[in-house]
């Protein structure tokens, strides 16, 4: 699969730390009938960066944005690991091997026939390279259509 | 003591004539010397010799901020800058700061005099030991109150600013006995002191020089209460001179400006006109010893009132009150002044900012310090933390070289910030009374 066919949109919404501005965001998404499907904060002691994997992630940005949010969008593979001990060790080895630097990962709530989902989320200019890495250790990636039907 | 009684407690109608004569002898020079003042002087018809008392001041034309920025660097000088000995600087409203050039008979004659005035004001001989905790630099504080208390013949400690533990170490194994610094640092100090477990009774203070900064009568009150000091405020601006403009004697009911050197007048900030003594209104000054950079009429922003009265110390100097305000936006953080359109300037230099931002003033301990709220805007959000922390890190690396204090820096969500019609609200004061 090619970089375009795999890469999901993530939804990244930038948040200050104070109270109510979490449920902001999920409340507008939830009357736009948009689908949250995964999330992480990464949160220093005076912001937050709220990464979203939904199911319209073209819809989110829009209506998240005309809700005065600054909004985000950036490529992130999802990726099948098998879920036991070691999984997500061997595919980071892979990588590693590969000397592809990632700069955040997290994970579904949801498995796919056994397997754990994780969204990692390397260097634009990695894509190429990891996909190849992945497919020499026959790691499965999600096509980004499948991701937001999860 | 009174440093200098023939100059300090002249009778005011000898020193009237002092100061029609040294006005005349300084716009005469300024007309010949400086082709700013010249076309200023000659729009208004006016001849250095038309001088003849010090009504005649209200002819003379102002100088302002805006003018010292359009004649930046050395356009009102009245000497070649090569005659200077000395630069010092303050801010500006935007971009560069004001430059204030001193000869050495600036220094000498007009300064260290009006600092020995002011140190005596403060009970000071040449028997104190000087701990001047003012900033040394281009700021006016620290090499001001250092010439003036070598001029007295004090032993000064040039401590500068910083390191407060070191500070009192200093002050206990010294023994200073006189305090300069700004009233929050003396804040910081008592702060300090009390968590070192220093009892300040082992510090032999005797009095404080405080100025730079607007501070309460609160402060006063718990700065001489736990130093163990009497506490003087003193005052000064680097358009004027520097510190040693005024300052308060032990009746402390006002500040004694020092009139022989700079002539106070307090204007209705409005229409321009002088006030009577006693009104409050935007205080104005006229340097008439000054050779270098002799200010006339200098619309300081600060507002207070004069008072002509016979003060109980003997000296026969106008007093001005404390100041209570000001015409304009100025802060003064620890000392510096910060013009919100100089904040402003420095990131509209940064492409990707919003031009919404907000300054809130808050107390970090006892210091006033700022912090500038700006807008995450779509250019520089990104879903990586450190990329936003290295766009904070880069605002407050270029706020902090621009202004020369430290500041802090937070990203806010768009829209967070209150729009307002016309002049939008820029400054938040989140101070409590210290």
């Amino acid at each position: 699969m090619t970089a375009g066919e795999v890469l999901c949109k993530q939804v990244s919404v930038f948040l200050e730390n104070k109270s109510g501005r979490l449920a902001e965001v999920c409340q507008t998404l939830g009357r736009a009938e948009i689908n949250i499907r995964a999330l992480c904060i990464a949160d220093t002691s005076d912001f937050g960066i709220l990464r979203l994997i939904v199911d319209q992630p073209d819809e989110a940005v829009e209506v998240l944005q005309s809700a005065g949010f600054s909004v985000g969008s950036t490529g992130v593979l999802a990726l099948r690991i098998p879920d036991r001990p070691g999984g997500l060790g061997e595919v980071l080895g892979l990588l590693q091997e590969e000397s592809i630097n990632v700069e955040y990962m997290y994970a579904f709530f949801i498995t796919i026939a056994g397997d754990a989902v994780v969204l990692f989320k390397v260097d634009d200019a990695a894509v190429e390279r990891t996909l190849a890495a992945l497919e020499r250790g026959s790691i499965p990636v999600l096509a980004a259509c499948e991701v937001y039907k999860l | 003591m009174i440093w200098n009684p023939y100059y300090e407690c002249m009778d005011v109608e000898h020193r009237t004539d002092l100061q029609v004569r040294r006005l005349r002898e300084t716009v005469a020079r300024l007309a010949v010397n400086v082709p700013w003042y010249r076309e200023k002087f000659e729009a208004t018809g006016l001849e250095p010799g038309d001088i003849q008392s010090l009504d005649d001041l209200r002819h003379l034309p102002f100088t302002t901020k805006a003018d010292l920025r359009e004649t930046y660097p050395f356009g009102l000088f009245a000497v070649p800058p090569e005659e200077c000995v000395r630069i010092h600087a303050s801010s500006g409203t935007t971009g560069k700061p004001v430059i204030a050039g001193y000869t050495r008979e600036d220094i000498n004659d007009v300064w260290a005099e009006t600092i020995a005035r002011t140190i005596a004001c403060g009970g000071g001989t040449s028997h104190d030991v000087l701990h001047n905790a003012y900033g040394y630099g281009l700021f006016t504080g620290g090499l001001g109150l250092h010439y003036g208390g070598e001029r007295m013949g004090c032993l000064v400690i040039p401590a500068s600013g910083g390191n407060t533990e070191r500070q009192l170490m200093l002050m206990e194994d010294l023994g200073s006995t006189i305090l300069c610094c700004t009233p929050s640092y003396a804040l910081t100090i008592v702060d300090t002191a009390e968590e070192m477990g220093i009892d300040p009774s082992r510090l032999q203070l005797t009095a404080g020089l405080f100025g730079a900064e607007p501070w309460s009568q609160g402060a006063r009150e718990s700065i001489e209460q736990k130093l163990g000091l009497s506490a003087h405020d003193i005052y000064g601006l680097t358009e004027v001179i520097g510190p040693g403009v005024s300052a308060e004697c032990e009746a402390k009911a006002g500040l004694h400006v020092f009139d022989d050197h700079f002539v106070p007048e307090v204007i209705d900030p409005d229409s321009g006109e002088p006030l009577p003594p006693g009104e409050t209104g935007e205080l104005v000054f006229t340097c008439i010893t000054k050779r270098a950079f002799p200010i006339i009429r200098f619309r300081t922003r600060d507002i207070t009132r004069l008072t002509y009265e016979p003060c109980a110390c003997g000296r026969t100097h106008p007093r001005m009150e404390r100041i209570t305000g000001r015409t304009d936006d100025m802060l003064i953080i620890r000392g510096v002044n910060v013009f919100p359109s100089q904040i402003e300037e420095e990131l509209l230099k940064i492409e990707e900012i919003e031009p919404h931002y907000q300054l809130v003033l808050t107390r970090e301990g006892r210091m006033n310090a700022l912090e500038v709220q700006v807008e995450v805007s779509p250019a520089i959000f990104s879903d990586e933390v450190r990329k936003l922390e290295a766009v904070e890190e880069r605002i407050r690396e270029r706020l902090s070289s621009a202004l020369g204090i430290r500041v802090a820096v937070k990203l806010v969500e768009p829209k967070t910030i209150e729009r307002s019609i016309g002049k939008a609200k820029r400054v938040i004061d989140m101070r409590e009374e210290a």
